[in-house]
C-alpha cells in the first residue's frame, strides 16, 4: 500500500485511514439533497427563551417542565443544574427548539445533573453540540430529533446527543442528522443503552468512546460516513471496555467524511459500517450490514488514526484492540468502492476491478509483547466467525503484504453480559 | 440609601437593596466598608472594564489559603460591575481603552452593563446577575440573562459590532463551578495567586484576611501585561485565569484531558502535541492542542481566536477575540522548543 501513496513524505507515518479520507470526491455530498424536505417553516417564537430559562433556573427535583407545541428560537445555550428534572415537548415534530440564531454557548442544552430526562422534542441547528450532559447518572434521552437542517456540513455542531462522564444512560427512539462528528456520542461513561435510534448523515452515526459496558442495539444506521464507532482515545482517565453492538441495521454508510481535520473521526473512511479503534472486549453480532462501500467492519489500532507519536500519548494507553468478538452478522454488498487511494489500490490488486473487499478488515497491529506462541492469549484474541476470510491489511509491514486469513481468527470468546440497568418509565 | 447588607434568603430585585454599590449624583459609588480590589491578571470579557468589590459582615474575616479560594464567611457579598468607557454620546459605541483604576465611576463617561453578585449563604455561594437600566440609576435582577448590541471602537479607529451577553443564573456555573462533580459555585479570582501582594497586605492589616503568610511566602501574582516578566509565565498566568476554572483536573473540561492551570507541566496534559478528544469543528483543521513553535498549527490558539460559539474558547463570556491576549499566547507558543514528530497539518 505504501507504494501507492501520493506523497512520499507521508510514507513515514502510519495513517492509512486518514490518508484515505483525504481523496474523496465530492459526488457523495449530494446525498443531502435526497432528504425529505422539512415541513413548512414557520416563524419561530423568540419570546419563549426567557420563560424556559427561568423554568430551568427554578426547577425543583421531580419537576416536569412541559414545552408546548411550537417553534421556539434561542440565541444562547440553555443550562440545567438541578437533579431529577424532566424536560418534555409535545413530540419531535411538534415542539422545535431552533438555535439557528445562536450567539453564545457551546451547546443547545447543557445539563450538569442526575436523574435527567429529555423527551419528545426537536433541537435544530445548534452552533456546537446539541445536547451535552456533563457528569450525572440516570440520564434518559428519548424520542428526540436532533438535526442540522442544512445537511452534512463541516460547520455543523460536533455532537448531537453527548453524555460524557455519566453513569446509567439510556438513549432511545431518537433521530439524529447532520452532526459534523458523531450523531450519538457517549464518552467516558458507564452502563449505557443506545437503542432504536435512527442516525443518518452524520460523520459517525453512533460513537461509544472510552466507556464501560455499552449495549447498542436495534438502531437504524445509514448514510453516515461511519456507522457505529467503538473508540478509545489516549490521555483520558479511563479506558473503554465492554461494548456490545447487536441487532442493528447498518447500511449505505457512504457519506463523504465532512469532519474537521484533527478530530478522531476525520480518520474514518467513508463506507465504514462498524469501526473498532483501540477498544477492548467488543462483541458485534446479529447485525445486518449492507452496502457499506469500504468495509462492513474495521478493526483497528490507534496507530491507524495517524495521531500516534511519542509525545501525544500518555503512558499506559493501550493502542491495540483486544478481545474482539465478531459473529453471526449478515453481510451483503459493500467493499466494492473503498474510500481512498490506498484501499482502492488494495482492492484492485487483490480482488480485481469488479471485486470487493471482504466484510471484515483488520489493520494488522498486534501487541507483540503479549504473544504466546505467536498468538494472543485466548481471552484477548480477535475472534471473527461467519464472515469468511478477514483481510489483514499489514499495517505494521507498511501495507506491503496484505493477506486474507480465516484460520487465525477462528476462536470463541464468552458472550459479554447485557447492560443490566433498565430505566423506569 | 441602604448600608451594605446580607440577604440570607431572598434575592432582592434591585441591586441597591444590597447596599454595596449605588448610583448617586452622576457617579457609581462604592459604599463605606466595601473593599475595591483588582486582579493581577483578569479574565477577558469582551474588553469590558470591571469594578470589583468585596464586603464582609462587620467583625468577620476571610481565611487565607495558599492554592484555593479564600474561605469567606457567610454573609460575604462580592460584586463585579462590567462597564465600558463610552466612545461617544452614542451609547452603543464603547471604547477598548481601559479605565484608570477607579473606586467610583463617572456615569457621563461610562456605559454600565451589569453587576454580578456572588453571595455567600449558609448553603454556599449564589450567583445573581443584575442588569443596569438605560438611565444608569438602578440595576435589576435579570436571572434569564440579557444581550446588548454594541460596537467596539478600537484605539486604531476601527469598529467592530458585537453582542454582549449577560449570562443567565445557571450559566454562571459554567465558570464558577470549578469542580464539575460537586457543582458548588465559587469565586474565581479571590485566590492568592491572582491578587497583588499589597492588596493582600492591606486586607490583612484591616483584619478582614486571617492567616496570611509572610510576603516572601506568597505566590507571585503575575500581571500578564508586565513586560519585565518572561513571556511563558505571563502566558501561563493568562491561561490560568481565563481557562482553568474549567480546564483543571476536576473541572467541567476534565473530559478533554487538557489542563491549563499552573499545576500542569508543559507536556501532553497541557496540550503539547495532544490530539483533541471532542473538539469537533473546534480543531480548525489542526491536529494538536499546542504545536511547539507553530502557533498557527495549534488548536488552542485557533479556539481563542475564533468567535464562533461552536468552536471558541472560553465557551461563554465573549463575542470578541482578545487580540492582546492571543498575541501573548502566540508569542509563547512560538518560543516553545521541539515538535510533534509528525506533520501537524
Amino acid at each position: 500500500m505504501s507504494a501507492s501513496r501520493p506523497e512520499s513524505k507521508r510514507a513515514a507515518r502510519s495513517r492509512p485511514w486518514r490518508a484515505l479520507a483525504l481523496v474523496l470526491v465530492s459526488g457523495l455530498g449530494l446525498v443531502a439533497c435526497e432528504r425529505e424536505p422539512q415541513g413548512a417553516v414557520s416563524v419561530a417564537d423568540a419570546g419563549y427563551q426567557a420563560t424556559l430559562i427561568e423554568q430551568l433556573i427554578d426547577a425543583k427535583p421531580g419537576q416536569v417542565i412541559e414545552i408546548p407545541p411550537g417553534r421556539y428560537a434561542f440565541d444562547r445555550s440553555l443550562t440545567l443544574r438541578t437533579d431529577g428534572v424532566t424536560l418534555r415537548g409535545a413530540g419531535m415534530d411538534k415542539t422545535v427548539l431552533t438555535f439557528a440564531g445562536q450567539k453564545s454557548g457551546a451547546e443547545g442544552l447543557l445539563v450538569n445533573a442526575s436523574g435527567f430526562t429529555l423527551e419528545n422534542l426537536a433541537i435544530e441547528d445548534t452552533k456546537g453540540d446539541a445536547v451535552k450532559i456533563n457528569e450525572g447518572e440516570r440520564i434518559t434521552l428519548r424520542r428526540l430529533r436532533i438535526e442540522w437542517t442544512g445537511g452534512p456540513k463541516t460547520t455543523n455542531g460536533a455532537y448531537g446527543l453527548y453524555p460524557v462522564r455519566t453513569r446509567k444512560v439510556l438513549i432511545e427512539d431518537c433521530v439524529v442528522r447532520g452532526a459534523s462528528d458523531a450523531g450519538i456520542y457517549v464518552g467516558q461513561s458507564t452502563d449505557i443503552i443506545v437503542r432504536r435510534n435512527r442516525v443518518e448523515f452524520n460523520v459517525a452515526g453512533i460513537e461509544i468512546e472510552n466507556s464501560r459496558r455499552a449495549d447498542v442495539y436495534d438502531n437504524e444506521v445509514t448514510r453516515n460516513t461511519g456507522g457505529i464507532l467503538v473508540f478509545n482515545m489516549p490521555n483520558l482517565p479511563e479506558a473503554g471496555v465492554g461494548t456490545r453492538v447487536f441487532n442493528n441495521r447498518i447500511y449505505e454508510n457512504n457519506t463523504a467524511n465532512f469532519a474537521a481535520k484533527g478530530t478522531a473521526v476525520a480518520s474514518v473512511p467513508a463506507g465504514s459500517g462498524v469501526v473498532i479503534n483501540a477498544n477492548d472486549q467488543v462483541e458485534i453480532f446479529d447485525n445486518t450490514l449492507r452496502d457499506n462501500a469500504t468495509a462492513h467492519i474495521i478493526i483497528s489500532s490507534y496507530f491507524s488514526t495517524g495521531y500516534m507519536n511519542s509525545y501525544s500519548v500518555a503512558p499506559g494507553f493501550d493502542p491495540y484492540p483486544e478481545a474482539i468478538h465478531v459473529h453471526s452478522n449478515r453481510y451483503s454488498g459493500g467493499g466494492d468502492s473503498p474510500d481512498g487511494l490506498d484501499l482502492k489500490a488494495l482492492k484492485l490488486a487483490m480482488f480485481g476491478l469488479g471485486g470487493r473487499l471482504p466484510p471484515v478488515l483488520w489493520d494488522g497491529y498486534v501487541d507483540t509483547k503479549k504473544l504466546v506462541g505467536g498468538r494472543l492469549p485466548a481471552d484477548q484474541a480477535l475472534c471473527i466467525r461467519d464472515a469468511g476470510a478477514v483481510l489483514n491489511a499489514d499495517g505494521p509491514g507498511k501495507y506491503r503484504n496484505p493477506a486474507l486469513d480465516e484460520k487465525s481468527f477462528r476462536c470463541e470468546l464468552p458472550p459479554l453480559r447485557a447492560v443490566s440497568w433498565e430505566p423506569a418509565g | 440609601m441602604t448600608p451594605p447588607q446580607f440577604h440570607a434568603q431572598t434575592n432582592p430585585e434591585r441591586l441597591s437593596d444590597w447596599g454595596v454599590l449605588y448610583a448617586d449624583q452622576g457617579a457609581l459609588r462604592v459604599a463605606e466598608g466595601v473593599q475595591v480590589y483588582r486582579l493581577a491578571t483578569p479574565l477577558f470579557s469582551d474588553y469590558a472594564q470591571k469594578l470589583r468589590t468585596v464586603w464582609l459582615p462587620p467583625g468577620q474575616s476571610a481565611r487565607y489559603s495558599p492554592a484555593s479560594v479564600f474561605e469567606f464567611p457567610v454573609g460575604t457579598v462580592i460584586s463585579k460591575t462590567f462597564y465600558y468607557r463610552r466612545a461617544a454620546q452614542d451609547g452603543d459605541r464603547v471604547s477598548e481603552a481601559p479605565n484608570p483604576e477607579a473606586t467610583s465611576l463617572d456615569l457621563r463617561d461610562v456605559r454600565l452593563i451589569e453587576t454580578r453578585l456572588l453571595v455567600r449563604r449558609e448553603s454556599g455561594w449564589v450567583a445573581l446577575p443584575y442588569v443596569w437600566n438605560e438611565d444608569q440609576t438602578e440595576a435589576r435582577l435579570t436571572r434569564a440573562g440579557a444581550s446588548f448590541a454594541l460596537r467596539q471602537v478600537r484605539d486604531d479607529g476601527g469598529e467592530e459590532p458585537f453582542t454582549y451577553m449577560v449570562p443567565d443564573s445557571n450559566q454562571c456555573a459554567g465558570c464558577h463551578a470549578p469542580n464539575v462533580k460537586a457543582g458548588q459555585l465559587q469565586p474565581i479570582g479571590l485566590k492568592a495567586r491572582h491578587l497583588p501582594a499589597e492588596q493582600l497586605g492591606a486586607w490583612s492589616s484591616a483584619g478582614i484576611l486571617q492567616g496570611m503568610p509572610l510576603a516572601a511566602d506568597l505566590p507571585r501574582a503575575i500581571d500578564w501585561t508586565d513586560e519585565s516578566i518572561d513571556v511563558g509565565s505571563r502566558a501561563r498566568a493568562y491561561l490560568d485565569i481565563n481557562c482553568s476554572h474549567c480546564h483543571n483536573r476536576s473541572g467541567p473540561a476534565d473530559t478533554s484531558g487538557l489542563v491549563l492551570d499552573l499545576s500542569a507541566e508543559p507536556d501532553v496534559a497541557m496540550g503539547v502535541c495532544k490530539p483533541p478528544v471532542a473538539a469537533g469543528q473546534g480543531t480548525g483543521n489542526r491536529r494538536f492542542g499546542i504545536v511547539p513553535g507553530r502557533p498557527d498549527e495549534s488548536i488552542l490558539l485557533y479556539r481563542m481566536e475564533s468567535t464562533d460559539p461552536g468552536a471558541m474558547m472560553p465557551e461563554l463570556g465573549r463575542g470578541l477575540a482578545h487580540r492582546e491576549g492571543n498575541a501573548l499566547v502566540r508569542r509563547w507558543i512560538s518560543t516553545l522548543p521541539g515538535d510533534c514528530g509528525v506533520s501537524a497539518t
